[in-house]
């Protein structure tokens, strides 16, 4: 098949950047579609006309990413992120293709698309300034993405929270970036790595490490990871709920990618910032998430304390460890995301009790749920149980078993018991209880969302049970 | 069709007449795979109806039982744990790896016969049938699969597969405090899993590269080379994780709550065999891996284990709720089987995997009786109310087979736990005759507070009740208990039936290091 991307047909400078203009051109030809054939039609039209090409869009990047050669070497390392960040970003319009009743389908679709076209190109970019670009081109579209449901206040309390704490670490990344600059008088990444090696003259360790500090604080508010997390939760409860699954599983996956390959590049800040990062995250996420009685707000704070996992696995510094860990944690968040999604748009689902009795209500979306939240909880044999073990078997195989890494993975596996507590809060909801009185009616689950839940959770038990699968994707 | 008939009955014959390790290797893994097909064909039977669930449930349990009946018939026992499947799973660090010996083969046999028992004894579940048996079969492949596991990962994967269906079990279909109950009970063996879990992390980090440091086998010969410095934090987080799921005191608060919360079915497999998961991992990984951690630690989970044993059999003796009464027994027999662990003695270990076999065959029983058909008819496990009626004579087959099952539980000659706690408590006066004598007090009071459910029970009401009529006990319930029963009596008559198994594979070198009272 990759004959279609040889250079008759696709001229070679093209080849790589096949994806991102699959889903520009996807991008087009959506809102293109909706201003042409779709003036006029019903809005249950256009949200399936949107998404539809939207899916077609990201099939033709997954086609991409799939069959094009791998002579670009970074495409080649992180392969399997960008597979998984688009089929993420799949997942995200198929929702939204079953659940959305705002009135622009067309728009929000284009920016989900947009945003996916960021995330592919941070994931691989080389260069500071593209990395900054790639990473601005996902923030803004995310911004919007989160505030688009004008309607509700929530949802633009979401975007204004979103993009203020968004510009802030756009800002401190730009300084970080600048100042990097400034010592090494490169932007190539490979450059700045070798001018840093090789010592920034003047002594200025001290203001390599201001550099440095500057671009983690902005990575750690673009990926929420604790102290600087305030705005995931406000985002995850307000944001429309496809959107919500773009801006917690893809955006994640190609932020934790970023700030592993910006690690490795500069050594700075040492390890101790990412275990304090970490440590914290792990502890204020799984703490106050035990609290929380608002579902998407509970999500948010799991995915703090996941994002603490992830940095960890960050300090681990193996890419196939880090990829696995946030592409399963990334499914699991979008399918319970997606649960919530469905149930909200035949009702209700703000608070877990509005989960009550949803075994009643759909058995499909009440199986996928249990299969999502388990697996977020790290119970084998999904996919997040091993994907929790082997960053912590890393974690020790590369620092010992002696030091702060050893203690940071004791917090991890004893909060991971804590963590089972809030993640059984909701299968209890679901599973457990019976539906309020009033809230009885059954789900009938969109075929588009149901694609989308059915996929994500065989996923999970797909690769819980043969992890190797992923790392497969790569050599297809 | 003909042809297929021949051919399958040509293939029985080669089974059964050729070598029979063969068709071990052939037979036991499908508990695993039967029981999981099972969940999934119960699950979606359950939404056409309740009757189909169930007997999707009870044609799966019987033809797992039928499996390790096949592979116990023809079972030759040896020292080390024979191969069954053994193909690379994780790269090579971790790998699907069943084998079975005598240990293995006994426990097996224990949850396939739990398991039908447990199936009949739910027989009376209406409401969401395919949710419950689907989740029933989840567990017990989770049992299989520990049981069989001979990767110390995939034993840890199989485990955690068996723990989370029970709170579902208990907090949909339980009683009495049911949310509380099934929250408490799987967050205690939640949090003892993490200590284990976090055991094999520390292990993959201190274990040498070039051995696959999860299989069994690598796992134990990698422990045993670490210095004591090392092994006593790992003996300690992967006994004490395990033993919080076998009921050692002070950790076994879960298991009375949980285990009257939970319903009929799901408390006789966790008594019967759930427990017996955490004992199993004591016995399989945290004695052999790390004989050093062990002997510091032996004194310990003696006194430990006699004052399980000692404890709460003077708790169960003032229960009023008789399921407590029950619950508070299962952690003083399995405080027997720690006991038996700790003194480690060939004779001491071989009682204590008799024990869990037997122990599991009486819980399910004494928990069937009193949860299905006594709380099941009455609705009420309020001993003092109980007296007030004249049970045996309303339920003389439950009275019966509880006087029975009693017996069988107080040690009485004739039933399993007769040879079991003989054994252990031989053993362990071999090893320190201090334990044993500490541990003997058990013993009258595992009688006095049996005699004294037995007869609030049952015995008590000549007055009221007297047009107080229940439903039949139904055949279910009563080849449930025959089988129990049969099963605790034909152990009780010949035990050197399961020694014979049971005693080989604790002559295998792995125990060799803790066979003598762990010192050194």
């Amino acid at each position: 098949m990759s004959f279609l991307f040889a250079p008759p047909l696709v001229p070679e400078f093209a080849r790589a950047f096949v994806p991102e203009m699959a889903l520009v051109a996807g991008a087009l030809m959506v809102l293109g579609a909706d201003l042409s054939v779709g003036r006029g039609k019903a809005l249950r039209w256009r949200v399936g006309c949107a998404a539809a090409l939207g899916v077609v869009s990201v099939a033709g990047a997954l086609a991409g990413l799939l069959l094009v050669g791998n002579e670009g070497g970074a495409a080649a390392v992180f392969k399997v992120s960008r597979v998984a960040v688009a089929g993420l970003g799949g997942l995200a319009v198929l929702v939204l293709g079953g659940t959305s009743r705002v009135r622009n389908p067309a728009e929000q679709v284009a920016l989900m698309l947009f945003a996916l076209a960021g995330l592919l190109l941070m994931i691989v970019a080389k260069s500071l300034l593209t990395i900054f670009l790639a990473l601005e081109l996902a923030g803004l579209s995310l911004y919007v993405l989160a505030g688009f449901d004008k309607a509700r206040r929530e949802s633009a309390e979401a975007g204004l929270k979103y993009f203020l704490f968004g510009g802030m670490a756009a800002a401190f990344l730009l300084f970080g970036f600048s100042l990097l600059y400034g010592l090494t008088g490169a932007v190539d990444l490979e450059a700045v790595r070798r001018g840093i090696a090789e010592g920034p003259g003047g002594g200025n360790r001290e203001l390599l490490a201001v550099a440095g500090m500057m671009v983690f604080v902005g990575l750690a508010y673009k990926t929420a990871l604790a102290p600087f997390h305030h705005w995931a939760p406000d985002v995850y409860a307000g944001a429309p709920a496809a959107s919500g699954v773009l801006i917690a599983s893809a955006s994640k996956v190609a932020g934790f990618v970023l700030m592993l390959r910006l690690w490795e590049a500069f050594g700075v800040p040492g390890a101790t910032v990412l275990w304090v990062l970490a440590g914290c995250s792990i502890v204020a996420g799984n703490a106050v998430a035990l609290a929380q009685g608002n579902v998407r707000r509970l999500l948010a704070y799991s995915a703090i304390a996941h994002a603490g996992v992830m940095v960890m696995s960050v300090a681990a510094g193996h890419v196939p460890v880090l990829e696995f860990y946030a592409v399963t944690y990334g499914l699991a968040t979008a399918g319970a995301f997606a649960v919530v999604a469905v149930v909200e748009a035949s009702g209700r689902c703000r608070e877990i009790s509005d989960l009550n009795g949803l075994w009643k209500r759909s058995r499909l979306l009440t199986a996928c749920l249990m299969v999502c939240v388990l697996s977020l909880a790290g119970v084998p044999p999904l996919a997040g149980f091993l994907g929790k073990f082997r960053v912590f078997a890393q974690v020790l195989a590369r620092y010992g078993s002696g030091g702060a890494a050893f203690w940071m993975v004791l917090l991890a596996v004893a909060s991971s018991a804590v963590a089972l507590y809030y993640y059984l809060r909701i299968l209890k909801a679901a599973f457990v209880c019976d539906p309020a009185p009033g809230a009885e009616a059954k789900i009938k689950t969109p075929v588009a969302a149901a694609v989308a839940l059915v996929a994500a959770s065989v996923a999970l038990v797909a690769l819980g049970v043969a992890p190797w699968l992923l790392e497969q994707l790569a050599s297809l | 069709m003909p042809t297929l008939v021949v051919a399958i009955y040509v293939e029985l014959e080669m089974l059964r007449g050729f070598f029979f390790g063969f068709t071990m290797s052939f037979l036991l893994p499908w508990t695993i795979y039967l029981s999981f097909a099972g969940a999934v064909v119960t699950w979606f039977a359950g939404a056409q109806s309740a009757a189909r669930a169930r007997w999707c449930a009870l044609g799966t349990m019987v033809a797992t039982l039928g499996i390790s009946l096949v592979a116990a018939w023809g079972f030759v026992p040896v020292a080390s744990p024979q191969s069954m499947v053994n193909i690379g799973w994780l790269g090579d660090w971790a790998r699907f790896h069943l084998a079975v010996d005598g240990i293995s083969l006994a426990l097996v046999l224990l949850t396939g016969v739990a398991g039908v028992a447990g199936v009949l004894f739910s027989w009376d579940v209406e409401r969401r049938a395919g949710d419950f048996f689907a989740l029933f079969l989840l567990l017990l492949c989770g049992v299989y699969g520990v049981f069989l596991s001979a990767d110390v990962f995939l034993l840890f994967v199989f485990y955690e597969i068996a723990i989370v269906p029970k709170y579902f079990l208990v907090a949909a279909w339980g009683s009495t405090n049911r949310e509380y109950g099934a929250m408490k009970l799987v967050l205690y063996s939640f949090a003892g899993s993490a200590l284990v879990l976090a055991g094999l992390v520390w292990m993959s980090a201190v274990g040498t590269r070039t051995l696959p440091v999860f299989d069994l086998a690598g796992f134990v010969e990698c422990g045993r080379m670490l210095p004591v410095a090392l092994q006593v934090p790992l003996f300690a987080l992967m006994f004490t994780g395990f033993a919080v799921l076998a009921g050692m005191f002070p950790f076994h608060t879960w298991a009375p709550t949980g285990h009257v919360a939970a319903p009929t079915g799901a408390s006789m497999l966790l008594a019967g065999v759930v427990m017996k998961l955490g004992a199993y991992g004591c016995l399989r990984v945290a004695l052999p891996a790390f004989p050093l951690g062990f002997g510091v630690f032996q004194p310990v989970i003696a006194w430990l284990a006699v004052a399980g044993i000692v404890y709460a059999g003077l708790v169960a003796l003032v229960q009023r709720d008789f399921k407590f009464v029950i619950g508070y027994s299962s952690v003083s027999h399995m405080g027997f089987v720690l006991l038996g662990l700790a003194a480690a003695s060939p004779l001491a270990l071989g009682g204590a995997v008799l024990q869990m076999f037997s122990h599991g065959v009486v819980a399910g029983l004494l928990f069937g009786v009193v949860g299905r058909m006594v709380y099941g008819r009455t609705h009420s496990r309020d001993l003092q109310w109980l007296r007030t009626l004249p049970l045996a004579r309303l339920m003389p087959f439950a009275a019966v087979v509880f006087a029975l099952a009693a017996m069988a539980s107080m040690g009485m000659p004739g039933f399993s736990g007769f040879p079991a706690e003989l054994a252990i408590l031989s053993g362990v006066w071999r090893q320190e005759p201090v334990w044993a004598l500490a541990a003997v007090v058990g013993i009258p009071v595992g009688a006095a507070f049996m005699l004294r459910a037995l007869q609030l029970a049952f015995l008590g009401g000549d007055g009221g009740g007297g047009g107080v009529r229940f439903a039949p006990v139904s055949l279910p319930e009563k080849v449930g208990a025959g089988l129990l029963l049969g099963v605790s009596v034909g152990v009780g008559l010949r035990p050197d039936v399961l020694t014979g198994w049971i005693a080989p594979a604790l002559e295998s070198p792995w125990f060799d290091l803790v066979r003598n009272g762990g010192a050194q």
